[in-house]
């Protein structure tokens, strides 16, 4: 071992100005931005009529009451499978499109990335562009404007942060009442410390975290590694047409020059600080940010565009050939990619389907064990059964209990008159019911006879099964 | 990938070390990871002081915050009692029969049964059996057969002065005894299997047909004063139901047999110096929707 050098094991942050860019991708972005935080924001509000005893917000994960309600669609607790196939869905999706683009999913739709954007955009609007804020930067002393800027660019950003936690809040609850509530002091101690932890996150995260969070907090990228491949396409530099760059030691020494005027205007622009001319590097994110200001100097300077460009790796083999790059198509249209395509179509195509098939009313039915039959006095055999009725409607229903399957059994509904019990509106009643033989059948005398529970919803018809056993006393 | 980055690697420092000149590249972490690592540890430290954290002898130290998870159990205990407080003097005071009816639906009666299902489990499952399905000597509770009555109010009186278990004058509601037909000699062994075999005829068929004719007089002189002529018992002294399918000890020949030469005498113990009046309303409510109640 030689002998070391004392040396930092920590570095501080470079900070990053991010120059303001026109172009193709950064339209593209801001659109993506408004539509996406417009979703945000607004989805809490669209109302959606579901009759009287039901709630009238469109989308609400209503956790005190366990139902989880999205436009037409309610779900209760023992259908979480739609949730499942729908996080199972969003993978096979980010597989799909970073197999296919790389990290669009970081560079265009993640809330760190369009947060972190829209945080940008109000730095530029407080504080100027990228010189103008360097030149703050690097002013140690804090006079009047400094602190003007600092301090308008802060509350705004606090601003923003607080209406992104606030907004979290109104999918889990009524969302005009809570507004009102919030605003009164008279909300749920939870629902302030979640927008009080959302707004602290949120206003550290995108203001002052920014690339780290990418870079040291997320897992996402490191994973992504294991998704993309040789075809997958990417933000990379042409090297092989803008090297030797201007004020390179080889231009110096008398070599013709590349394409690459060395303006830095890719690198002022990245908002993660990096130089995208070294390579594809674990800190992009694939903004395609630099493409846009490359482009426009190129157009400047009389030069085709693309110098920096949306590039798989297997073009760059054909290109410095000589020879044209692949179609993009044949870079999105792989194995790898159709397969992922089928597969996510496959669990939509389910979901879709287990969405229509399943019935508004429905039970399921525990048998009781403890114990197996109970020997009544007139020598008949009885089976208890705990029974969950489910009524999905938003009135209550009178539910017809009844078996099938041996004319010898009956059935009976405790504290019932006979088979007939009301389930409220968006229930699940628990009854027991009670299932007897009489002495000397068939099923009294057997261990084990199958038959079918039915109910039926008396206004609607509609019907629902359950197959169990009664247990009798063998002889 | 088919392109490794070529940056940085001219541009990061090694840390120096070279193991069999293998070096290893200096990439820092970001100053404020140290700073969250300090961070941690004084928080830990503040912790320990905060909270019971160090083993000493006895016990470990208590904290400055006093924090104790026995404590947090009898504070919430004593909130839940304080909050059942109303509902328990609402049962004290209903009318018991009145859930037969129309109250089943009641907020109260789902209190009483929630509450008499947890009493169950601690006072009566140890010989009821933890499905209320009895055993021998120990009566099924879901079934249709009471020795004492099925009522919620008989169910009530049974739970509170118990069974066969006067501690004063006033408890005798649920004492009663059979006479031991054998063992007192106030039958002799002929007569009893003559009785012991009309007993079985009643509900089902006897060992020896042709002793059952001599066997329902010797039933009728000695036993039909409690059990009934038909055999079909009296609640009010506790006299079992002969003519039914439902037997306590057994219904065989042996078992019968045995019963009549030295009677039984079983019993359970009174609950009124236990638990509160609501506790036993509480357990008589559950008791009867078990599915026998009358």
């Amino acid at each position: 071992m030689s002998q070391a050098e004392p040396q930092q094991l920590y570095a501080a942050r470079e900070p990053v100005f991010p120059k303001k860019v026109y172009g193709n991708f950064r339209n593209l972005k801001w659109v993506i931005m408004v539509v996406t935080l417009g979703i945000y924001y607004v989805t809490p509000w669209i109302r959606w009529d579901r009759g009287p005893s039901l709630p009238d917000q469109a989308v609400l994960l209503d956790l005190a009451n366990r139902r989880f309600y999205f436009f037409w669609i309610e779900i209760w607790p023992h259908e979480f499978y739609f949730i499942a196939g729908l996080l199972v869905m969003a993978g096979l999706g980010l597989f799909l499109f970073t197999s296919a683009l790389g990290r669009v999913w970081c560079g265009y739709t993640c809330p760190q990335t369009v947060w972190t954007d829209l945080f940008i955009l109000v730095e530029r609007w407080i504080e100027g562009d990228r010189n103008a804020r360097l030149r703050l930067h690097r002013q140690k002393k804090w006079d009047l404007r400094k602190a003007r800027l600092r301090l308008g660019k802060w509350a705004t950003w606090l601003l923003i942060a607080m209406a992104t936690g606030g907004a979290w809040v109104f999918y889990f609850a009524d969302a005009p009442t809570l507004f009102v509530d919030l605003f009164t002091l008279n909300a749920h101690p939870i629902a302030y410390t979640t927008v009080a932890i959302l707004t602290g996150t949120t206003f550290f995260f995108g203001g002052f975290a920014r690339e780290q969070i990418c870079i040291y907090a997320c897992p996402w990228p490191r994973i992504q590694a294991a998704m993309t491949d040789e075809d997958t396409l990417t933000v990379a530099y042409r090297e092989w047409r803008g090297e030797p760059r201007k004020h390179s030691e080889a231009v110096k020494a008398g070599e013709p020059q590349g394409d690459c005027i060395d303006c830095m205007a890719c690198v002022n622009v990245c908002p993660m600080g990096i130089d995208i001319r070294n390579g594809q590097q674990m800190e992009c994110i694939t903004c395609a940010l630099c493409i846009d200001a490359c482009d426009e100097v190129m157009e400047k300077i009389g030069k085709p565009r693309g110098l920096i460009d949306y590039m798989a790796f297997t073009d760059e083999e054909r290109e410095r050939a000589g020879k044209p790059p692949k179609p993009i198509w044949q870079h999105v249209f792989r194995p790898r990619t159709i397969l992922y395509t089928s597969l996510w179509s496959l669990v939509g195509v389910a979901l879709v389907v287990a969405l229509f098939i399943r019935s508004d009313i429905d039970m399921t039915v525990a048998p009781v064990r403890n114990p197996t039959y109970v020997t009544m006095s007139d020598g008949s055999i009885r089976n208890t059964y705990e029974i969950r009725l489910r009524n999905k409607h938003g009135e209550a229903r009178p539910f017809v209990l009844s078996v099938a399957g041996d004319p010898a059994l009956s059935v009976e509904i405790e504290g019932a008159d006979g088979q007939t019990v009301m389930v409220p509106a968006d229930t699940a009643l628990p009854v027991r019911a009670y299932v007897v033989a009489p002495g000397g059948s068939v099923p009294a005398q057997s261990d084990r006879v199958e038959f079918r529970f039915w109910v039926e919803d008396d206004m609607s018809g509609d019907r629902a099964y359950k197959d169990t056993v009664f247990n009798g006393k063998e002889s | 990938m088919a392109k490794q980055p070529e940056k940085k690697k001219d541009e990061v420092e090694t840390t120096g070390h070279s193991w069999d000149g293998i070096e290893e590249y200096n990439n820092p972490l970001p100053r404020w990871w140290v700073w969250i690592f300090y961070a941690t540890i004084i928080w830990g430290v503040g912790y320990t002081i905060a909270y019971p954290a160090w083993p000493g002898i006895n016990q470990a130290t208590s904290g400055l915050l006093n924090w104790s998870t026995r404590e947090n159990v009898a504070d919430e205990i004593e909130s839940f009692s304080e909050r059942n407080a109303p509902k328990n003097t609402e049962l004290e005071e209903v009318e018991l029969a009145s859930f037969v009816e129309e109250e089943t639906d009641s907020e109260l009666y789902s209190y009483a049964r929630s509450s008499g299902a947890a009493l169950y489990q601690t006072w009566c499952a140890q010989c009821h059996g933890s499905g209320a399905a009895g055993g021998v000597g120990y009566p099924n509770l879901q079934d249709d057969d009471w020795l004492w009555g099925g009522t919620i109010e008989d169910i009530h009186t049974t739970i509170r002065v118990g069974v066969r278990n006067p501690e004063t004058d006033e408890d005798y509601e649920r004492v009663s005894e059979m006479p031991a037909f054998g063992a007192d000699e106030l039958l002799g062994e002929e007569e009893i299997e003559q009785v012991v075999n009309y007993v079985m005829s009643m509900s089902g068929e006897p060992r020896d047909a042709s002793l059952v004719e001599a066997g329902e007089e010797v039933y009728l002189d000695n036993c039909a004063s409690c059990h009934g002529d038909d055999g079909e018992g009296d609640t009010f002294q506790g006299a079992p139901n002969l003519a039914d399918a439902i037997w306590l000890y057994g219904g065989d020949y042996e078992t019968i047999r045995e019963t009549v030469w030295n009677s039984r005498y079983g019993n359970m113990p009174q609950w009124q110096d236990r638990l509160s009046d609501a506790q036993m309303r509480a357990l008589a409510i559950y008791v009867h929707q078990l599915g026998g109640g009358e």
